[in-house]
């Protein structure tokens, strides 16, 4: 117990970055999910095949080699540099690579939910004459989003405990990282690793609650 | 054609719109690979020489092979000792007694809860401070591997069983048949044709994972491929990353494709009277199979 008190303020900021690497990860990857759904329901084949390959490809590659990849290729071999300092260059480094990585489950997830969608509700919307665009955006995606909500938000928890491989990306400043140097001064201790188990839960349990009321909430009557 | 309703079969205006869609978006397409294939090129990654260790027997004989072997290894193991896992406290979760499906309840939502790299550390480090010093990467990514896959297959086991439709067991239980019985006998055995999807979607989870095992220096093929092998032919890391990147990606595929096939068959089976369940981390969406939107694939 004395040593989560001693250490507990590196590992709360450390705990910080990966709320800070969440709440990016979150944001960028809902955009790009929701772009890559629309290009692999798109009616240009060349978009659909894009879309298919970055979901198959992203989807099967461990976020480990992800996250490697993006810091000793991207960033140091092909100088893809966000920042002049270090640290902020490896934070957006693995936001990144983070985002890109979830971007891939957001999209199978936004893709099952256009699957819910009721037959009709496309065939009216042709019917009265809307565009691919229009009646993707103003009839299928509202509904598609309010059925895969619960899932979104499994997505979500995964993303937010997988901001823990940051250390991966180089980014040595989270959480996972902080442990393990307070572990080498202090051995395996039961109460620090309790404690941001702790926190963790925290940010995700709420998150599922969230989302599974507001998919209650917000379910599609049919 | 596509057989996709989301869009009409265009007309004149559409067509065009369409054709000019799809110039725009090979024309985008073009432009990044070919942005891609300058930027490799300004840094020289295109070079024969840091391609040429991929083509020598001994690269793959000393490097990739032990690490892949390595990964299969930690794979292989931790997949059964998680599927014994889940199979015992998914089981013990529908236990009629509450003292034992409380405590598995509370032990699978708290390692379904735990990040596993957090895990993968803990056990790490604790491991030499109960055992003596050693090597315990192996053991520390094999043990986080099985109690974090195990408490999601634990999950799938009991939906598995709460998939097979009621009638069945009332059915077993009024021929008399006690409640290990009518588990052994009636709910397992459909259950499992029910499950058999998501058990093999969550072992590509697994296998993924394995490469957690790269942070703390277990030998891995991310290790012996991405660090180790740079290492030593220097400037071949983004060639690496490619060779090991298609290595995982073809694995995981195979793997998918099975669970894709798994679950077309057991739609069809005549063996079950439960649907397949949705697997883990896809749960409530629902409809998956019944006449939705989207058919591009």
């Amino acid at each position: 117990m004395d040593d989560l008190i001693k250490y507990a303020p590196e590992l709360a900021l450390g705990f910080w970055e990966n709320v800070k690497l969440s709440a990016v990860g979150a944001v960028v990857s809902l955009i790009l999910g929701t772009i890559l759904v629309a290009m692999r329901v798109s009616p240009t084949p060349v978009l659909r095949v894009v879309g298919t390959f970055y979901v198959n490809v992203v989807r099967n590659t461990p976020l480990t080699l992800v996250l490697a990849f993006s810091a000793l290729g991207l960033s140091d071999q092909l100088g893809l540099v966000f920042s002049q300092v270090p640290r902020t260059n490896s934070f957006w480094i693995v936001a990144m690579g983070l985002s890109a990585y979830t971007a891939a489950f957001v999209c199978e997830a936004l893709r099952s939910g256009i699957n819910t969608v009721a037959l009709g509700q496309a065939e009216a919307a042709r019917a009265i004459g809307l565009t691919f665009s229009q009646s993707l955006r103003m009839i299928i995606l509202p509904q598609a989003f309010r059925a895969v909500i619960a899932p979104l938000g499994s997505v979500m928890i995964a993303m937010i405990k997988n901001t823990t491989v940051a250390t991966a990306g180089g980014y040595l400043a989270d959480v996972a990282a902080t442990m393990k140097i307070v572990f080498d001064d202090t051995g395996a201790s039961i109460p620090i690793f309790i404690g941001i188990i702790l926190a963790f839960m925290a940010l995700t349990m709420p998150i599922g609650f969230f989302t599974g009321w507001l998919a209650r909430r917000l379910a599609v009557a049919r | 054609m596509s057989t996709s309703v989301l869009f009409d079969t265009p007309g004149p205006r559409g067509r065009i719109r369409n054709h000019l869609l799809t110039v725009v978006s090979v024309v985008a397409v073009a432009a990044l690979l070919y942005w891609v294939y300058s930027g490799f090129d300004a840094k020289g990654q295109w070079e024969g020489k840091i391609w040429e260790p991929f083509l020598q027997a001994d690269t793959w004989r000393y490097y990739i092979i032990p690490g892949l072997i390595g990964t299969l290894r930690a794979a292989a193991l931790a997949a059964v000792l998680a599927l014994a896992f889940g199979a015992v406290f998914g089981l013990a979760r529908l236990s009629d007694h509450r003292w034992i499906r409380v405590p598995a309840a509370t032990v699978v939502e708290v390692f379904r809860a735990i990040p596993l790299l957090l895990l993968i550390f803990f056990i790490f480090y604790l491991a030499p401070t109960m055992f003596g010093s050693g090597d315990y990467a192996f053991i520390a990514v094999v043990l986080g591997l099985t109690l974090y896959n195990g408490s999601v297959l634990a999950e799938v086991v009991r939906a598995g069983v709460q998939a097979v439709p009621r009638g069945q067991s009332e059915a077993a239980y009024a021929v008399g048949m006690r409640k290990n019985q009518v588990m052994r006998l009636v709910l397992l055995p459909q259950a499992v044709t029910a499950m058999m999807p998501a058990i093999v979607s969550q072992l590509v989870v697994l296998l993924k994972d394995t490469a957690l095992g790269y942070i703390i220096a277990y030998v891995d093929l991310l290790n012996t491929g991405f660090k180790i092998l740079p290492a030593v032919f220097f400037g071949s890391l983004i060639p690496a990353a490619i060779v090991i990147g298609v290595i995982y990606v073809g694995l995981n595929l195979l793997l998918s494709y099975l669970a894709n096939w798994l679950e077309r068959r057991s739609r069809r089976s005549r063996k079950t009277s439960a649907a397949p369940i949705a697997p883990p981390g896809a749960e409530a969406v629902g409809l998956r199979s019944g006449g939705g939107l989207d058919s591009t694939d």
